[in-house]
């Protein structure tokens, strides 16, 4: 598929095909504008492709009307360099929300979200603000945030770039781990350290071309 | 939860932005005030026109010196006439009497003037006021005819000021809610500004269009409706400073407005408010949070 963003003189992504298979660990990988993040944009519907189709799910969601985008995000959880956590709120607060926002209750959250929060490893803070909490633990919250509605893909948008290599390490674990529950994981990074350690599938990216699509592959 | 939810968000947004809030109400308020006014004045109007055009009357008056068969000549063609629905002749001793109880306060003008001097006339009632033209035209060549007086023509005057005001009450209730408009959708970005990040984060998670844009909508109803409150308690505090003062000595000449008017007006200033605050908001947030 193709997609050309209006004014751009040339296409950020230029006839890419790519399948991922439910359950995978991928790398997007790639300088700069090379096209990286359309792909996340692509997925999440918030952009649509000029030629060819976007499936995810195996749901067609190329012509996908915008009414029905909200219905269709609850099944991707999404992860990013700035964490986007709301400030005034806690770890707990912060995951409760996303819940409480698509219509769970309070006593759902109560059960789901100390859960999801021990799992990240943030069991014991859930009532710390964003601003008491480190980057590696803020993207924690992220994280969880992200996985509490268990779903089917989890998309991450470098989402070390913010963090020291100690703990970007722990992040990818934690990354790992949700990927062994049956979560796809699709990833777009700069990070070489981190693709060279998890020898997970790579595709990388230049000028809007797919140049190498690598199982088990390094950041080359 | 949710319902409970949105409506805590409502009263955070109106609170946050208070001096905003108060503006928006205000404007809202005077807005509505005169949009109810020139309704009312509009329905008075209306009354009063029928009221008074049913009983105006066009008067022929005959020259002094019209001879018997001129008048009765006329009285027939009048009778006649499927323009006219009534007609009345009044002679000089009637005449003479409605000069005396007109000009009682003048006593040396009345005594002045002897019945023979004053013309007869006749006083026609039309089917329909408008049709004056016509009875002008048919007769105004007849024989033995002084003048034909209209008092629709001065009806017309008063009414013409009266639908001037209504109509400077309406244009006024424009502009204050174009105001009130921007106000709205001003508040609006702000209060959107301020919640960005949550509002990012319940795009990206899926919540549904209407649970984001429902408590900046609400927010904008609610100052809608409370100013249409105050719209409301405008008009009753002018019709009860109007009871008390020189404007009841009009009482007799106005139809006066009742108090079931003013509160039957309420819905539709309620409507107005709430309706106008509603799509403004919710088209501010089309542009704005692309929800």
């Amino acid at each position: 598929m193709t997609k050309t963003y209006p004014k751009a003189s040339r296409p950020s992504l230029d006839n890419v095909s790519v399948s991922i298979e439910k359950g995978e660990f991928v790398f997007f990988i790639g300088p700069s504008g090379s096209g990286k993040s359309t792909i996340i944009k692509l997925l999440l519907h918030e952009v649509t492709p000029n030629k060819g189709r976007v499936v995810v799910n195996g749901k067609d969601v190329t012509s996908m009307r915008s009414w029905k985008r909200p219905h269709f995000r609850r099944s991707i959880g999404c992860v990013f360099q700035d964490f986007r956590l709301l400030p005034n709120r806690t770890a707990y607060e912060n995951v409760a929300f996303a819940l409480e926002v698509i219509g769970k209750t309070k006593a759902v959250a109560r059960r789901v979200v100390p859960e999801v929060l021990e799992l990240v490893g943030l069991g014991g803070k859930e009532h710390r603000y964003p601003h008491e909490l480190s980057g590696g633990e803020q993207q924690r919250v992220a994280v969880a945030r992200a996985f509490v509605n268990r779903p089917l893909i989890l998309l991450a948008d470098e989402p070390t770039g913010n963090l020291d290599p100690d703990t970007s390490i722990e992040i990818m674990r934690l990354l790992d781990r949700i990927n062994r529950t049956g979560t796809t994981v699709v990833m777009v990074t700069h990070d070489s350290n981190i693709v060279n350690q998890m020898r997970r599938r790579v595709i990388e990216i230049e000028s809007g071309r797919i140049v190498r699509d690598q199982a088990r592959g390094v950041y080359g | 939860m949710r319902m409970k939810y949105v409506l805590s968000e409502v009263l955070v947004g109106l609170w946050r932005n208070v001096t905003m809030t108060i503006a928006m109400i205000i404007t809202m308020a005077v807005s509505l005030f005169m949009l109810g006014g020139s309704g009312l004045l509009y329905q008075k109007v209306g009354d009063m026109k029928d009221l008074y055009y049913e009983n105006v009357q066009v008067s022929i008056f005959l020259k002094t010196d019209a001879p018997e068969d001129q008048r009765t000549a006329l009285q027939a063609k009048l009778d006649a006439d499927p323009l006219v629905k009534d007609v009345e002749f009044v002679d000089k001793d009637q005449a003479y009497k409605r000069f005396q109880q007109m000009y009682a306060d003048a006593p040396d003008l009345v005594n002045a003037v002897k019945p023979d001097q004053l013309p007869e006339s006749f006083r026609i009632t039309l089917n329909d006021p408008q049709q004056y033209k016509q009875i002008y035209d048919q007769y105004k060549t007849a024989e033995g005819i002084d003048t034909i007086v209209d008092q629709s023509k001065l009806l017309d005057k008063v009414f013409g000021v009266l639908t001037g005001i209504q109509n400077g009450a309406l244009a006024l209730a424009i502009v204050m809610a174009a105001a009130a408009l921007l106000l709205v959708a001003n508040t609006i970005q702000v209060a959107a500004y301020s919640k960005r990040r949550e509002v990012a984060v319940m795009k990206l998670v899926g919540a549904s269009n209407w649970f984001i844009q429902a408590p900046f909508v609400l927010e904008a109803v609610v100052a809608g409706l409370i100013g249409s409150i105050l719209g409301l308690l405008a008009l009753i505090g002018v019709k009860t400073l109007a009871a008390g003062s020189s404007m009841a000595a009009l009482e007799g000449l106005i139809t006066p407005i009742s108090w079931s008017e003013i509160f039957l007006t309420f819905p539709l200033m309620a409507a107005v408010g709430g309706l106008v605050s509603a799509i403004t908001a919710w088209v501010t947030l089309r542009f704005y949070l692309r929800v």
